[in-house]
């Protein structure tokens, strides 16, 4: 049975030409760049190649680019780095729905002695801007906000948040981890002065990521060490994951025009024939300012577990914003945070398409789906409520 | 991905006995169902029970699961554990029985096997018209856990019912903690203090072996009132008290008259509102099993 992979704002396939731009760099070029001699400093070159290739997607300079671990690096070196930069102010404004890589950090910083402000989303998962106005404060160091959600795909009006920080003088980052490469970017003509972003999210392997620090921002780096990444990052470069997130970043610029019209119209045709065809469903989200690739479709009176392993018998991969998914035994703090019924909540499922995604493969989406609710449905003592439990629990929680 | 055992996956995949039992009128029968769960809790179990009221026998077991995986495939292994059982019998089935027949849950889910087990005891109780809430004093007590809404109560319960010695175990087992973690400290405190009980009851019960010894003289020739009283106390001393001193209550051996054992409850116990659940299901029917079945408990 063949995999449909519709779980890629989890991770993504390596691309094939990205596995081939790797390889030299496992096995003949194994050098150190910071070494003197050629056999060694030879890599250097590879690396300003990828420097390039992650500058031009992102629209900024060589110079601007910090190649990092991961994603969640990138968020955590951008946060120390803007609080260490400015440490008369005590202040953070985020949002409720931020990755953990920014939340948590935010949670720890509250207990060294910084207020952080965790702005609401409304019912579409948008932030209320009147409200992030009226957070921002002399006292504030940094806005960290994320491009677009990755569980629900809202795109946050970035721009227009950052013209606002920038008016009172806080450090404006962005977790772009989930934006970089499906949607078009531009540091140039953009508010940001921070910048994450994440290899594995565009196809290129895990363990390799870059943070955009727009030149004149004061940094001060989270890895202490060495001289590597302009004494930006300490920690020899990771030589073939560089390369590949520059192979994959060139790949991303070439396919992004083509692929947003692709993947829009597979996931709405996805989308739109599941709430044809199944009762009961809704999608999360902004429907408008969303990301080409991400659905995320409430399916009520279910529970998102056990759909997804039913969807995995089909060789489906998709992810869920249940608890039973995860470590925790709360559901989505982004679904939560958005106010969703819980007959919606935890049955929420988040398909997220990639250019490899197939017509085909959507197709066999829509015709599963509709008997993998019903299955579960029948289970369901919420489904038609004959004796009134769902409708006894409502009135409960409503006077909560 | 959880590593769901075989067992698990053929349940979920292919459930036994999902749906509703209808009540019919036919005659013999009644039909009761018991609801633990919420939707806001992302776990729901109804269990549906036919039950022959002459012999007080499960004839039929159904359900309706909102959960996952674990969850449905542990309410179609109650569902067939307990088709054929009594009814006291099934009030035996532990969330530990449920589990075992699963092969074993993810230490993480081991709160669908409790549900299965407060299921199947709510379904009980509302056979017996015994209000469940009021019976086993889960919801009543301190509130611990805001979260989930998990009461001291419940907590020491499941603490000494699987014998638990972590917070984290507490909290796969009734997801009490798995909010937002401030209750911890309290779950730990609790553990402690049943911990410390226990030891305490353990000393009193030093020798109670001689129980087993004057049981087994009884095969042979019928108790002495003397015997009988002696049995009767260290049945109540070893196995009943710790149960009811650990939900705060208690209960003292008042007087035995042939086969009529009349006791005296204390402290919750002699409070609370299902003082004659504690009596018939915690007291009466263990003394019954483990020395006479025609023993009566009535409380003074």
């Amino acid at each position: 049975m063949s995999v449909i992979y519709l779980d890629n704002n989890a991770t993504t396939k390596v691309d094939p030409a990205v596995v081939e731009a790797i390889m030299p760099y496992l096995t003949e070029f194994y050098g150190n760049p910071s070494s003197m001699h050629t056999f060694g400093g030879q890599l250097g070159k590879a690396v300003r190649t990828a420097r390039e290739q992650v500058a031009a997607l992102l629209g900024a300079d060589e110079s601007e680019i910090v190649f990092t671990s991961c994603g969640t690096e990138g968020d955590n070196a951008a946060i120390r780095a803007a609080l260490l930069a400015q440490p008369e102010k005590r202040h953070i404004i985020t949002t409720q729905v931020e990755h953990p890589a920014v939340l948590n950090v935010c949670k720890q910083l509250e207990t060294q002695g910084y207020t952080v402000t965790y702005l609401s989303v409304n019912r579409h998962g948008q932030l209320d801007l009147d409200e992030l106005e009226a957070s921002l404060t002399g006292n504030t160091a940094l806005v960290t906000i994320m491009y677009a959600n990755n569980e629900t795909g809202t795109i946050f009006p970035i721009e227009e948040i950052g013209k606002r920080v920038k008016e009172r003088g806080a450090i404006f980052h962005v977790d772009a981890v989930q934006a970089v490469g499906k949607i078009p970017l531009n540091m140039k003509t953009s508010t940001i002065d921070m910048l994450t972003m994440s290899g594995h999210k565009i196809h290129a392997p895990k363990g390799i990521g870059a943070l955009y620090v727009r030149r004149g921002v004061r940094f001060r780096p989270l890895l202490i060490g060495g001289h590597q990444e302009r004494g930006r990052r300490a920690g020899t470069e990771n030589v073939p994951g560089i390369v590949g997130l520059g192979k994959a970043a060139e790949l991303e610029r070439l396919h992004i025009e083509t692929a947003i019209k692709r993947e829009t119209r597979l996931r709405d045709r996805l989308e739109q024939s599941l709430l044809a065809k199944i009762p009961d469903c809704e999608v999360n989200g902004d429907i408008t300012q969303r990301l080409p690739n991400t659905t995320n479709i409430g399916f009520k009176y279910i529970e998102g577990e056990a759909i997804l392993l039913l969807l995995n018998k089909y060789g489906i991969c998709a992810s869920s914003g249940s608890a039973c998914t995860s470590g925790s035994l709360e559901p989505s703090h982004v679904l939560r945070a958005m106010g969703l019924p819980y007959t919606t909540l935890h049955g929420s499922i988040r398909f997220s398409l990639c250019r490899y995604t197939t017509e085909a493969q959507i197709d066999r989406v829509i015709e599963v789906m509709p008997e993998i609710v019903e299955r579960l449905r029948a289970l369901s003592p919420f489904k038609n409520d004959e004796a009134g439990w769902l409708q006894a629990q409502e009135q409960t929680l409503a006077h909560r | 991905m959880w590593d769901y055992t075989d067992k698990v996956l053929e349940l979920f995949y292919d459930p036994k006995n999902q749906g509703v039992i209808e009540d019919n009128g036919e005659p013999g029968v009644k039909v009761a169902t018991g609801e633990v769960g919420s939707i806001a809790c992302g776990d729901a179990l109804r269990l549906h029970i036919k039950v022959q009221v002459e012999s007080d026998q499960i004839v039929d077991a159904r359900f309706q699961t909102f959960g996952c995986t674990s969850a449905i495939a542990s309410s179609s292994a109650l569902t067939e554990m307990v088709k054929g059982l009594t009814l006291d019998e099934a009030l035996k089935v532990s969330n530990k029985d449920i589990a075992d027949y699963l092969g074993g849950l993810p230490e993480a889910k081991m709160h669908c096997s409790v549900m299965g087990q407060e299921a199947l005891e709510a379904a009980i109780y509302n056979y017996r018209g015994i209000p469940r809430a009021a019976h086993d004093d889960d919801d009543e007590g301190a509130l611990v856990c805001t979260c989930f809404g998990v009461s001291e109560n419940k907590v020491r319960r499941v603490v000494i019912e699987n014998n638990l010695t972590t917070a984290e175990q507490v909290t796969n087992y009734i997801k009490a903690g798995g909010g937002c973690g401030s209750c911890l400290a309290k779950i730990d405190d609790i553990i402690k203090d049943v911990k410390e009980k226990n030891a305490v009851t353990n000393l009193n019960t030093k020798g109670v072996n001689l129980t087993k010894e004057i049981a087994n003289s009884g095969q042979k020739r019928p108790l002495t009132n003397v015997q009988k009283i002696a049995l009767i106390q260290k049945v109540l001393d070893e196995e009943v008290r710790p149960v009811l001193i650990a939900d705060g209550g208690d209960v003292e051996l008042y007087d035995v008259d042939g086969d009529i054992v009349k006791v005296v409850l204390q402290g919750a116990c002699g409070s609370c509102s299902s003082s004659t659940a504690t009596l018939k299901i915690a007291i009466e029917a263990r003394l019954r099993d483990r020395i006479n079945p025609s023993l009566v408990v009535e409380a003074v």
